[in-house]
């Protein structure tokens, strides 16, 4: 190794920031390096997340389970206010609300097909 | 070592009016309460390192290859740790990758449901295997960085790696790997903080660790060419505040300041035995990755009949400064007793000769007064000249012209 070329540093702009905006329309997921889990030993939800385990809320973690991908936030809202039997605009502002918060802090990017 | 990594313990469950809905589990509990497994367990797979900084962690009598752990040994240690309730491994060494079998590790560590973490020099590393690792489910990776420009970079590691890094952490993205940056500072890289910052941006890093030197181990040998002045340190807490400013939703910037310049101590490791536990490459377990440089502890091994949960909970090193009952004044009567729990049981011992004193960076310590004047005086007019790491007791640096 002792003989490698020294290449100047990459100054160019981030290929990709990962903080995504989130809408209606948004289908999150958890980003690589962030998995939620059940921990048996403490008997409760966790997020592992690069040199942090958090512990989400009781809604959080059914917000996060919903986060696959697939489903639009618009979709998550649907069945949270089927289920909570709660008024569909609430949940739409208060999922957006808690989705953005984790998207800043890195854990949740835009799947791939979902739209912007 | 990360501030957040030591800091891993449990439980605390009010989300505390974050909108996100997430606590850190952590800081949250009395020390009457029993000492639950560590959330997180550092592992030094081996000692053995292409690099040869200065202020390796390390303690200077390094583990020889032939006694490390053996594959089957270190793939044990992960089921028991799994089973025991840890929930994130952190691979390190030495440089991790010089083993062989580390994907196999990362591999196993993930069918026992762990999450794994990589903290590397990266020099060792080629595309595949980083690919290999990332396909057995390493979930992020910590590539230390000695500066920003490649010749100081290459000459504080007594190694020309520094380009090789910058390529892996390129392929680290690409494989959406997480990546942090560690930056570890001292007096002859400081200058260049805001570059490495920058680079970190450069290299789309989620974080960027900010470590000053902590002083044990090679790190204390070198003491003298590593300690940066109180002008430098002031400065480097300023460009590092307005760094989180401006790079706030881009970049988390984790920042650790010296001890020696410090008023109150470090709550080191979370408190001796609280939050944190490291295994050796020879399988001893120890409450700091630096606790070998207490001379008068001995250290249980994995290798022994106990299992690792009776380690933790019931060998004498580990109960030894656990809580508050060993402390002696002024840390007895202090308000802050079990907030820093008295500092660094290492720093103790390396600076007063018994690891059961005050830490000297504390202000009420007899000794802090002398140590800040240490500080001041090796900063002045200390030799630049680093004591390279190496298993023969480490070389001096040649005598290129560093202190004229």
């Amino acid at each position: 190794m002792d003989g490698e070329a020294e290449k100047p540093i990459a100054t160019s702009a981030p290929a990709s920031r990962r903080r995504m905006t989130v809408t209606e329309h948004s289908a999150p997921k958890l980003g690589r390096g962030v998995v939620l889990r059940f921990d048996e030993t403490r008997q409760r939800w966790v997020l592992l997340v690069p040199e942090r385990v958090l512990a989400p809320d009781d809604i959080a973690i059914e917000v996060l389970k919903l986060c696959d991908g697939q489903r639009s936030v618009g979709t998550m809202a649907d069945e949270l206010a089927a289920k909570y039997t709660a008024p569909r605009a609430d949940i739409v502002a208060d999922v957006i609300a808690m989705l953005q918060d984790l998207a800043e802090s890195g854990f949740l990017i835009e799947a791939k097909g979902g739209r912007p | 070592m990360s501030p957040t990594l030591t800091d891993a313990s449990p439980i605390r469950t009010d989300a505390g009016g974050r909108a996100d809905g997430l606590d850190v589990l952590e800081r949250g509990r009395s020390i009457a309460e029993t000492y639950g497994i560590p959330l997180a367990v550092l592992l030094e797979v081996t000692h053995r390192c292409p690099l040869q900084c200065g202020y390796c962690s390390n303690p200077i009598e390094m583990e020889r290859a032939g006694n490390e752990l053996t594959t089957a040994e270190w793939k044990n240690v992960l089921t028991e740790l799994a089973e025991i309730g840890v929930l994130q491994v952190h691979f390190s060494g030495g440089e991790p990758t010089v083993r062989k079998d580390l994907a196999e590790l990362v591999r196993h560590a993930t069918s026992v449901g762990l999450y794994s973490n990589l903290i590397t020099s990266a020099v060792l590393l080629n595309r595949d295997k980083l690919a290999e690792l990332a396909d057995a489910g390493l979930a992020h990776i910590q590539i230390s960085f000695q500066a920003n420009d490649a010749e100081l970079a290459n000459r504080i590691a007594g190694f020309k790696g520094h380009a090789k890094k910058l390529e892996v952490a390129k392929w680290a993205r690409e494989l959406d790997l997480p990546l942090t940056v560690n930056a570890v500072m001292h007096r002859q890289n400081l200058e260049q903080l805001p570059q490495m910052i920058d680079m970190a941006v450069a290299l789309d890093a989620d974080r960027i660790e900010v470590a000053n030197v902590q002083y044990y181990g090679w790190a204390l040998k070198n003491r003298a060419a590593l300690m940066p002045t109180i002008d430098q340190i002031d400065e480097a807490t300023r460009i590092v505040d307005d760094a989180r400013d401006r790079l706030k939703g881009i970049l988390d910037i984790d920042y650790v300041v010296p001890d020696y310049y410090a008023v109150r101590p470090k709550k080191c490791m979370g408190g001796w035995g609280r939050q944190f536990f490291n295994i050796t490459p020879a399988g001893r377990v120890l409450p700091c990755h630096a606790a070998e440089t207490i001379t008068d502890l001995d250290f249980e091994s994995v290798r022994s009949n106990h299992s690792i949960a009776w380690i933790w909970k019931n060998s004498e090193a580990f109960n030894k400064y656990r809580g508050t009952g060993w402390m002696p004044e002024p840390c007895q009567s202090c308000a802050f007793k079990e907030v820093d729990f008295g500092g660094c049981r290492c720093q103790a011992f390396a600076l007063t000769g018994s690891a059961g004193n005050t830490d000297p960076a504390c202000s009420l310590s007899p000794l802090h007064e002398a140590i800040f004047k240490t500080a001041e005086r090796e900063a002045a007019t200390g030799s630049n000249r680093y004591l390279y790491r190496n298993f023969s007791g480490g070389t001096l640096e040649p005598d290129a012209g560093y202190d004229s």
